[in-house]
């Protein structure tokens, strides 16, 4: 019998391009059914292989650096293209979306990252890359999804339901008064995903962290251990990221007048949707 | 003389660089049946919503008893001057519900909620008893338009601004709606009513003095 080698198998680039074939699928489908989500995907899939290739010459210079500065620079930017991200899903903008989403993003997701390398895995040094990097990228994946549905809900909501919000506005209510149902509903929807992924967790899913720790060669009794912290720190970070970022619209789309300003929400930029409009092949150009 | 109920003080708003109106002023006394007349589109509906303080003006301001209502202070203000919709809003639940969930905001403390009064209330506008129970959702556009009027009377504002109130109703409900709010502002001191309507019959029947808001189009 074949003993099992807990050394795990290396990738090169060729692997790594023959799986890029998988996405045809995607495509011939897109093209078939009339997606029109070719472009979309390809431009998709470029970019996250280009910003994976960096994260990996980025976390190899740092990991080698071994200084604290490095690894809380990387720690703020890979925050802050967190926070970009959350607003670029959303439908809706408005003014100030980006300052609050970086609030909500790095105060949630540095809060408790930091509570969990200090005072529960107790990591020394706490700056140590190889555990303060993945599990930020952790919380903060997690996060901005929850981020991103939340406000989105709540800003639609307001929109949807401006009629009913106004009516109790113009009984007395305070904006707050107002809007709490809103922001309610925006807190549910916002930690669906995080209750979903919990509750089929180990069933139906095995979570990418762990299944990289026992790729890797962790025992799974470990890897297990090691999801359930995590699993905690994405419920605790989303539902404060969500928080923050909810009452920061809120204090945003409501006025000190306490009257509701939909005047300053407005429908993001389609970029893909406006460049496509303007190749000189597009129907709609001209 | 006595102090005017309410003052309306150079209000102006605009869209871009087109003023809507400007320069509008006008008082309301106590006990007095405000007509706001225009043609549609003159900006009737934003002058009401501008004197609940619901949009932001451009110029000018109001006062309530010679005072204006500072931002935080805007509950409170729309506590006594309500603005009813053209647009009737409910909200989930039953009538009953509707009616009495003004009574749990902060502005409305110290009021309370009398089931008795809503049921004659919603009698007087031809509507008995079991409406009561009926779920909001499910009410045409225009009982929807009764109980927001209710709903407005129930929590006692003083002043009443009335966006085209009748727009939804029948014939014989607009005219009991007419009769309750006209008996409404003189049942107390200190009441008042703003109406705006298409409908000029309507206007000279509900309101002892009508201001025409095309004299402020600059």
């Amino acid at each position: 019998m074949e003993a099992v080698t807990h050394e795990y198998l290396r990738l090169d680039t060729m692997h790594v391009a023959l799986s890029a074939l998988l996405l045809l699928v995607n495509v011939v489908l897109s093209w078939l059914l009339r997606l029109g989500l070719g472009a979309r995907l390809v431009v998709a899939a470029a970019r996250m292989t280009v910003q994976l290739v960096l994260i990996g010459y980025v976390l190899d210079w740092i990991f080698a650096l071994e200084r604290p500065l490095e690894v809380v620079i990387l720690a703020f930017v890979m925050a802050t293209l967190a926070s970009v991200a959350a607003v670029g899903r959303t439908s809706r903008r408005f003014a100030g979306v980006y300052f609050d989403s970086l609030v909500s993003v790095l105060g949630a997701s540095f809060l408790v990252t930091g509570i969990a390398l200090v005072g529960i895995i107790e990591v020394r040094p706490w700056w140590d890359a190889h555990y303060l990097v993945p599990l930020l990228g952790m919380v903060l994946g997690n996060a901005l999804t929850g981020i991103s549905l939340s406000v989105d809900r709540f800003v639609e909501g307001l929109e949807d339901r401006r009629d009913g919000i106004e009516a109790r506005l113009a009984l007395g209510a305070t904006s707050w008064e107002a809007a709490l149902e809103e922001i309610r509903g925006a807190m549910r929807v916002g930690m669906i995903p995080t209750l979903n992924s919990m509750a089929v967790m180990g069933l139906v899913s095995l979570p990418g962290m762990m299944t990289g720790q026992i790729l890797a060669g962790a025992a799974p009794g470990e890897a297990v251990r090691y999801q359930i912290v995590i699993m905690f720190m994405i419920a605790s970070a989303t539902a404060l990221g969500m928080l923050g970022m909810v009452l920061l619209a809120f204090r945003t789309v409501f006025d000190r007048g306490h009257r509701l300003r939909l005047d300053r929400v407005r429908m993001p930029m389609d970029w893909i949707a406006w460049t496509r409009r303007r190749l000189p092949w597009s129907r709609h150009s001209g | 003389m006595r102090e005017p109920l309410l003052r309306i003080i150079d209000l102006g708003r605009r869209v871009g660089a087109a003023w809507i109106w400007r320069g509008v002023s006008f008082d309301v006394a106590a006990g007095e049946r405000l007509a706001l007349a225009g043609p549609t589109g003159s900006g009737k509906t934003l002058l009401l919503r501008a004197i609940a303080g619901l949009d932001p003006v451009d110029e000018g301001r109001v006062e309530l008893e010679g005072r204006e209502a500072e931002g935080g202070e805007a509950p409170a203000f729309r506590a006594r001057v309500a603005y009813l919709h053209q647009r009737p809003a409910l909200w989930r639940g039953t009538v009953a519900e509707n009616l009495e969930a003004p009574f749990s905001l902060k502005a409305n403390a110290g009021k309370r909620f009398d089931l008795d009064r809503a049921a004659a209330l919603l009698e007087r506008l031809g509507r008995k008893a079991p409406f009561l129970e009926a779920r909001a959702s499910n009410l045409s556009g225009g009982e929807a338009q009764l109980v927001a009027l209710v709903r407005a009377l129930l929590v006692e504002p003083g002043i009443l601004l009335l966006d085209e109130p009748t727009a939804s109703l029948d014939r014989a409900s607009a005219s009991w709606a007419e009769a309750l709010l006209t008996e409404w502002v003189e049942a107390a001191p200190g009441r008042a009513s703003i109406w705006t309507s298409h409908d000029p019959d309507q206007l000279a029947r509900v309101a002892g003095r009508r201001i025409d808001l095309e004299g402020w189009k600059p």
